[in-house]
């Protein structure tokens, strides 16, 4: 079946179930309540003064009823430092566990070693918002059976709640834990920030295990994680390595080419009508993204501008933006430093909140709904404004969808900024491999060579044009850009799924096909 | 014609091509290596030009490698043009 | 003025995306001596496809008395660049051996003499003494710059940060240039994370009368821009004093004053000329 932008979904998947095609992008929000049923949280009972501790994590994940066809899941908060996940599949898989669900919020570099479970039948079936590096080439080729389910942050509070992901057990590392469980990635040696994507997890799975390196005294405060969700509290030598967390992009770039791009979408954005006082405002991690924030930042002072919030993956420059007084608060659910966890720490008005409050689009109101401006990257962008995040140009899964769906969707005005093409791939596609973003919540993109605005924001684009930006129709800049780099020859793909690309709303956006290699 | 020398043209960085040439022993015909970053996307296309660029000088008993890493076609001809011309001894540059 | 080493592929084909009001691919100093061939090539097919957008083109080519001089020209001419940028200009005379040259080219090709331009660069001591008569004499060279690098090799001095040394050199060239009524290009400011600096030098260098700045990295481009752009505030004043002077011309009135300030000839002139690098007319 097609779905409304035109790609095709298949009815039913074995070991997914039934997909619903996606039809819009504020269609099934539309209805004012989610059709979904949800499953029920565990219900559990502890006698007083139990011990919850374990020697090892060995220990805490043996009494956590291991069984095959189970469903594990872990946060992405250490990013690309974090141990956890690959030691607790080994000792699964160790066990002799077979066929586990393996549902991380994303999945990063350091998780390659877990690909020999793929290969041979521990892990079976992945939900995640981003696969990289030498996992993401391997289920490209299609390692396995089953495809990986590719979600949003917000979308991925909604399976849980509907119980299309159902959690058996929940490993969550902390920076910081006490006995009882109560946790939090504020503070300690390993501190990470916010814990905003583990909060739904402790709350629905059947089992949880806190992994700290850093047992505190009871109470550990802030309680991030409270210990009414916690099984089983364990103290390990080190959860992970912090300083890899931000891997270079929580600094403004000293490239030219993005701070160009960054440059010109900051014009946009002052010359859009929704650069106000009051504004509430979101920017991505890195590269010409974060860039933007410094230009505005220089706006703001120069026209003595001050808005509202800040939300997202916070770093140091949003919290410096904070501290100058140029927003009253940030809204945290990933810190990208420590300056950032300490801020979230010490500053009231740097607040931390789980992913179904950032952006699950199923109660009344996340806060994406509260969003001004959001700038996004991509990996790739069409002709309709609709955006790739999650497959490269050779195919292989490779990004993630995070939070772009979601913050697109709320953003009164969405800016995507990317180079027209790297290393000779144009970015500027007719049609791209995979779409995660639709073109409908996008409005604007900016290239070194010209700014597109989608048709469907005339008011926009005129005030941009009156402002005398450089605006092209995105068909020219296409054109324009396949007269530079050359057409390159189609990738070719073989007819099974590899992956499924899930809206926000639990619709299916797109579907991944499996390289064919030669 | 045929290369009298080796020659070299081109950087490792990135939008540029490397083009090694080397002479080949009489009635050797043409030996054509290429490595892309973007061998998929580009592959066919740059092999074609490297064909018409040989056919252009009346190349033969030439052995050409192509180090290429994201090149635009102008520069690709470019340090075609040159790696044939410095083989050919009509242009002073270096092998190394 | 964006200086783009000529055998360097990556910048050239981004070259046009900075908004530079002119862009100088260089197959001098920046390349290498056994890759001038390579660099040649190189740019003349650059030149050929790639769209630079706004920014003006201009080819700094090697020295005629160099082993690469002569073939740059031949390859370069025909393509007709905004303008070629010859460097260590020394004399009028090496000025005529080289428009010879230029002129033989672009009959072979039959192209005008007047549409292409020259730059001359005076980056030796015999070039500043030599200034006024090389910038004077011909018409087709329509900037001179100064390359404060190689003078100060020439002079034999350390360079330092707040230019002592070529300061003379400075302020000879542009009168030269002023007298002779062209454009006057200041040099690169090299330190690329220097900000402040960089926007002092480039205010000085307007205060003493240069009409650009040379930048070597494009960040350096939006400082250079701000100093250099008449603001909003001078714009405004310089409208109206032609406004003014205009329909008092027409009135049979000579002097007059605005906010009881006398505006007379030379200042009509300056305010006419700030609105033309503004792109303004009076309507």
């Amino acid at each position: 079946m097609l779905n409304s932008l035109g790609r095709e979904i298949p009815e039913y998947i074995e070991g997914i179930g039934k997909l619903e095609p996606f039809q819009g992008a504020l269609t099934k929000l539309s209805k004012g309540w989610m059709d979904e049923p949800t499953i029920p949280a565990p219900n559990k009972a502890y006698l007083p003064h139990q011990s919850k501790l374990c020697k090892t994590l060995e220990e805490a994940i043996i009494r956590s009823n291991p069984h095959n066809g189970m469903t594990v899941s872990f946060h992405h908060h250490l990013r690309n430092g974090d141990i956890l996940l690959v030691q607790t599949l080994t000792i699964l898989h160790n066990m002799g566990i077979r066929e586990i669900t393996l549902a991380s919020s994303s999945l990063n570099e350091c998780h390659d070693p877990i690909l020999p479970y793929l290969v041979d039948g521990t892990v079976t079936r992945i939900f995640s918002s981003g696969i990289r590096s030498e996992l993401g080439h391997a289920i490209s080729k299609g390692v396995l059976d089953t495809p990986v389910v590719i979600h949003s942050h917000g979308g991925r509070v909604r399976c849980i709640h509907t119980g299309k992901i159902q959690i058996d057990l929940a490993v969550i590392p902390a920076s910081a834990a006490d006995c009882e469980g109560n946790a939090t990635g504020s503070h300690g040696k390993s501190a990470f920030g916010s814990i905003g994507y583990a909060v739904i997890d402790a709350r629905y799975a059947k089992q949880v295990i806190v992994v700290t390196d850093n047992l505190v005294n009871f109470p550990c405060i802030p309680l991030s994680i409270s210990q009414n969700f916690i099984d089983h509290v364990v103290l390990v030598d080190s959860i992970g390595d912090a300083s890899k967390i931000a891997t270079g992009t929580t600094r403004i770039t000293n490239s030219p080419m993005d701070l160009r791009i960054a440059k010109l979408a900051a014009d946009v954005i002052e010359h859009s009508g929704f650069f106000v006082t009051g504004f509430a405002f979101q920017v991505g991690a890195g590269g010409a993204s974060l860039a933007v924030a410094k230009f505005i930042r220089e706006k703001m002072k120069k026209k003595g501008l001050k808005g509202s919030f800040m939300l997202g993956g916070i770093t140091s420059y949003c919290v410096d933006m904070l501290n100058e007084g140029l927003f009253e608060t940030i809204f945290d659910v990933q810190s990208f430093d420590a300056v950032v966890s300490n801020s979230l720490l010490n500053n009231r008005h740097h607040i931390e909140i789980p992913a179904a409050l950032y952006a699950n689009p199923f109660n009344c109101g996340c806060i994406t709904n509260k969003i001004d401006v959001v700038v996004l990257g991509a990996l790739e962008i069409d002709v309709d404004f609709n955006v790739n995040v999650i497959t490269g140009s050779e195919g292989k899964i490779r990004g993630a969808s995070g939070g772009h769906s979601d913050t697109a969707s709320g953003a009164k005005l969405t800016v995507v900024v990317c180079p027209s093409f790297r290393g000779r791939i144009p970015i500027i596609k007719k049609r791209v491999h995979t779409i995660v973003t639709p073109g409908e919540t996008v409005h604007v993109l900016v290239t070194e060579r010209g700014t597109c605005v989608n048709p469907a924001f005339p008011e926009l684009e005129a005030n941009l044009r009156k402002a005398g930006l450089n605006i092209k129709e995105i068909h020219d800049l296409e054109i324009e850009v396949d007269k530079i780099t050359g057409i390159p020859a189609p990738l070719e793909y073989t007819d099974k799924i590899v992956g499924v690309v899930e809206y926000r709303d639990g619709t299916i956006i797109d579907v991944i096909h499996q390289l064919k290699e030669k | 014609m045929k290369p009298k020398i080796p020659a070299q043209s081109g950087t490792f960085e990135s939008s540029d091509v490397i083009v090694l040439i080397e002479p080949l022993p009489n009635r050797s015909g043409r030996k054509i290596e290429i490595s892309s970053t973007v061998m998929k996307q580009y592959g066919a296309s740059f092999r074609q030009i490297v064909d018409e660029m040989l056919d252009k000088y009346e190349m033969t008993d030439i052995h050409l490698i192509a180090k290429d890493k994201g090149a635009l076609e102008p520069t690709i001809k470019a340090r075609l043009e040159t790696a044939i011309k410095r083989s050919l001894g009509q242009q002073e540059g270096t092998l190394t | 003025m964006l200086y783009i080493p000529g055998n360097n592929p990556a910048m050239i084909q981004q070259g046009g995306i900075y908004g530079a009001d002119s862009i100088l691919l260089d197959l001098e100093d920046a390349v290498a001596l056994n890759q001038k061939d390579a660099a040649r090539t190189l740019v003349r097919n650059m030149i050929l496809v790639t769209d630079f957008y706004d920014s003006e083109v201009c080819v700094r080519v090697n020295h005629l008395s160099t082993p690469f001089g002569l073939a740059d020209l031949e390859e370069i001419v025909p393509l007709q660049p905004s303008a070629i940028r010859y460097p260590k200009t020394e004399s009028p005379e090496e000025v005529i051996e080289l428009l010879n040259i230029i002129e033989r080219i672009e009959d072979r090709h039959g192209l005008p003499h007047d549409k292409m331009t020259l730059h001359a660069m005076i980056e030796t001591a015999m070039g500043v003494q030599n200034v006024f008569n090389i910038a004077s004499k011909f018409s087709r060279i329509d900037a001179i710059t100064i390359g404060g690098q190689d003078l100060t090799a020439d002079m034999n001095i350390i360079y330092t940060p707040d230019g002592t040394g070529i300061d003379f050199a400075r302020k000879r060239i542009v009168m030269a240039a002023k007298a002779s009524h062209i454009d006057v290009i200041d040099t690169v400011f090299p330190d690329v994370n220097d900000e402040e600096g960089l926007r002092r030098e480039t205010e000085y260098a307007k205060k003493i009368g240069f009409t650009g700045k040379a930048i070597i990295n494009p960040r350096q481009i939006d400082v250079v821009h701000e100093v250099f752009t008449p603001t909003d505030e001078e714009i405004r004043k310089a409208y109206r004093i032609v406004k003014e002077w205009r329909s008092n011309s027409a009135a049979g009135i000579g002097v007059f004053a605005i906010d009881g300030k006398m505006i007379d000839a030379p200042i009509v002139a300056r305010a006419e000329y700030l609105l033309r690098l503004a792109n303004v007319t009076v309507g």
